[in-house]
């Protein structure tokens, strides 16, 4: 026996579908829920199922409306979760969850269009220990359907394959929301927008700007799955480790980005992403400079033979703490990427979304207990946010995306610059030491215009991370 | 849903050389790419580009087509005078969105349960 939501028949309710009791659900708790949510969640990524967790478990009643035809059907990212935003949400780490490998290993190469690479790298015993560990790598399509059936599990009711077309205002408050669905009109106290990066519903309602081109990154990834041993083998990994190798300079031919390659379980993730309007300016596409950095030297023995399963594009929100929107209005809270709560620097985004998710959930229970929805009410989720690590470390940054952007040459020529002093300093040809330091002195007046503009750079770059 | 359904794909290209000897760039034939992708393609195109002049008389000097530079599922082409819209091969990753520098791209979801479905992510 099956409710109707959104004209759509639901599954039967069984104990494994739902914390609802059966007996109650049969009674009708799905049909009465059909008309009026407290909550009404749009997406089901990271941030919209940490919302509709935390909200079901403490009894709100919560609609989570996904376009795809599951949780993750749509989402993409590179893919590192870091685990520490999870297990607040789950003090006992369940053994089920769908992560890939514990990152052990994070790199950070510069490549030149020589076929040079500079490596930095660091392994961390403390990396190693788990569960959970720090960090690990994951696919998006399975780790979101299993965090969404989390949120079921405790209560909250899924709709997939359905389209939020628009918000539903009475006045300057949030009421619902209108599907693409006949007779798709859901009404609800709060609506929580975690829509995502191209979010319509939030511009649309004037909640926020539409971001520019210099504001968002395109990413662009392929899945290419090779043997487990084979990945071990050539990333130096034991059974129940990963690696992570960031790839600036050459990996992405002078667009302001970074190219990455993560080791999955059997697969590798392997992909660029750059400032979206860098793309036109240099008239580079996306997939070509995908396939420049497979061609390197230095990566191309990594992937060899690996058979290429999936290709997925992604636009990642980089405007930092300067570009944050209002998070919350009468009615409704904004979370995740649709806030644009991406720390570039870090690498972090899921996981705040995630925490986004978490601390937006907290909010609507509180409001729900005092019955207050306004604006007034929910600003106690931009509160927490700002008292979070989310916010004290993008507002720590605020200045470095406009620092990087004016220093694109640190993404661009100085990479170049590096590998050539390296080979330099560490070829022995008979050359003195004193003219490889000559030589060294002339490379840097040339590229950087000498010390002073260094030293300037390095106060600067002081300026953007550390003040 | 009234709409039929059909899961389209682009059809793969000649198979390449394995193994290219060194860094430089082979062509990337994007439907290679696509290929390994499942779709349901709705009948209608859930992007739109607006005013076809534009493209040509202003994107294509200033910008060389931009949507054609940036788009990762090569959708946009110039062809014949016009800008044509491949949307069954949408990645649906809101580039043309933001990234027309004229604005010029109405851009939808797919209806619910059409377009790109990932199997890794």
């Amino acid at each position: 026996m099956g409710g109707k939501v959104l004209g759509l028949n639901c599954p039967p309710v069984t104990e494994s579908t739902s914390r609802v009791p059966v007996a109650e659900a049969r009674r009708g708790y799905l049909r009465m829920a059909v008309e009026r949510y407290d909550a009404i969640v749009v997406g089901a990524g990271p941030a919209g199922s940490a919302a509709a967790l935390t909200m079901a478990r403490a009894g709100v009643k919560v609609l989570v409306i996904e376009r795809g035809d599951f949780a993750g059907a749509k989402n993409v990212m590179g893919g590192v979760l870091y685990s520490r935003q999870l297990a607040d949400l789950f003090p006992a780490w369940p053994k089920d969850v769908p992560v890939e490998r514990p990152v052990t290993r994070q790199e950070m190469w510069l490549l030149d269009e020589s076929g040079s690479a500079l490596r930095v790298g660091h392994q961390s015993a403390r990396w190693g220990e788990g569960p959970p560990h720090m960090a690990y790598t994951v696919l998006r399509s399975r780790f979101d359907r299993w965090f969404a059936a989390q949120a079921e599990a405790a209560g909250a009711l899924l709709v997939t394959e359905t389209v939020v077309e628009d918000l539903l205002k009475e006045g300057d408050r949030v009421v619902g929301v209108r599907t693409g669905r006949p007779d798709g009109d859901v009404f609800a106290d709060v609506v929580i927008l975690a829509d995502g990066v191209n979010s319509i519903l939030a511009p649309k309602a004037g909640l926020r700007p539409e971001w520019p081109p210099e504001k968002v990154a395109l990413a662009v990834k392929e899945i290419i799955v090779l043997p487990r041993e084979k990945i071990e083998d050539r990333f130096n990994l034991e059974d129940g480790q990963g690696a992570t190798i960031e790839l600036v300079g050459d990996a992405t031919r002078g667009t302001f980005g970074m190219g990455w390659i993560y080791t999955n379980r059997d697969s590798i993730s392997l992909g660029i992403g750059s400032i979206l309007a860098d793309f036109v300016k240099l008239q580079l596409k996306p997939y070509d400079i995908l396939e420049h950095m497979k061609a390197h030297p230095a990566v191309r023995k990594l992937v060899q033979g690996g058979e290429p399963k999936e290709y997925m594009a992604h636009l990642i929100p980089e405007g930092g703490f300067e570009s944050l929107p209002r998070v919350y209005g009468d009615g409704y809270l904004m979370v995740g990427d649709t806030a644009g709560l991406v720390n570039v620097i870090h690498r972090e985004g899921s996981n705040l979304a995630m925490k986004s998710g978490e601390l937006a959930g907290q909010a609507v229970v509180e409001a729900k207990e005092r019955g207050d929805f306004s604006s007034r009410a929910l600003r106690r989720y931009h509160e927490r946010l700002a008292e979070s690590f989310i916010l004290q470390d993008l507002k720590k940054y605020r200045r470095v995306p406009e620092f990087l952007n004016r220093h694109r040459e640190l993404f661009t020529t100085y990479p170049a610059l590096l590998n050539r002093v390296v080979t330099e300093l560490f070829t022995v040809d008979g050359k003195s030491i004193k003219e490889k330091e000559a030589w060294l002195v002339g490379e840097v007046r040339r590229e950087v215009g000498g010390w002073g503009s260094l030293a300037r750079l390095g106060w600067e770059a002081y300026r953007a991370f550390v003040r | 849903m009234t709409a039929v359904a059909a899961a389209t794909r682009p059809a793969p290209s000649e198979p390449q050389a394995a193994e290219g000897p060194g860094p430089e760039v082979k062509e990337v034939k994007i439907e290679d790419k696509l290929y390994l992708n499942r779709w349901l393609a709705d009948e209608e195109s859930h992007l739109i580009v607006m005013d076809q002049g534009i493209c040509l008389t202003r994107c294509g000097e200033s910008h060389s087509y931009a949507c054609t530079i940036f788009c990762p599922a090569s959708v946009y082409k110039f062809e014949g005078n016009m800008i044509s819209v491949m949307y069954e091969g949408c990645l649906e990753c809101g580039a043309c969105r933001l990234g027309c520098p004229y604005r010029n791209i109405e851009w939808h979801f797919p209806r619910g349960g059409y377009g790109v479905t990932y199997k890794f992510g």
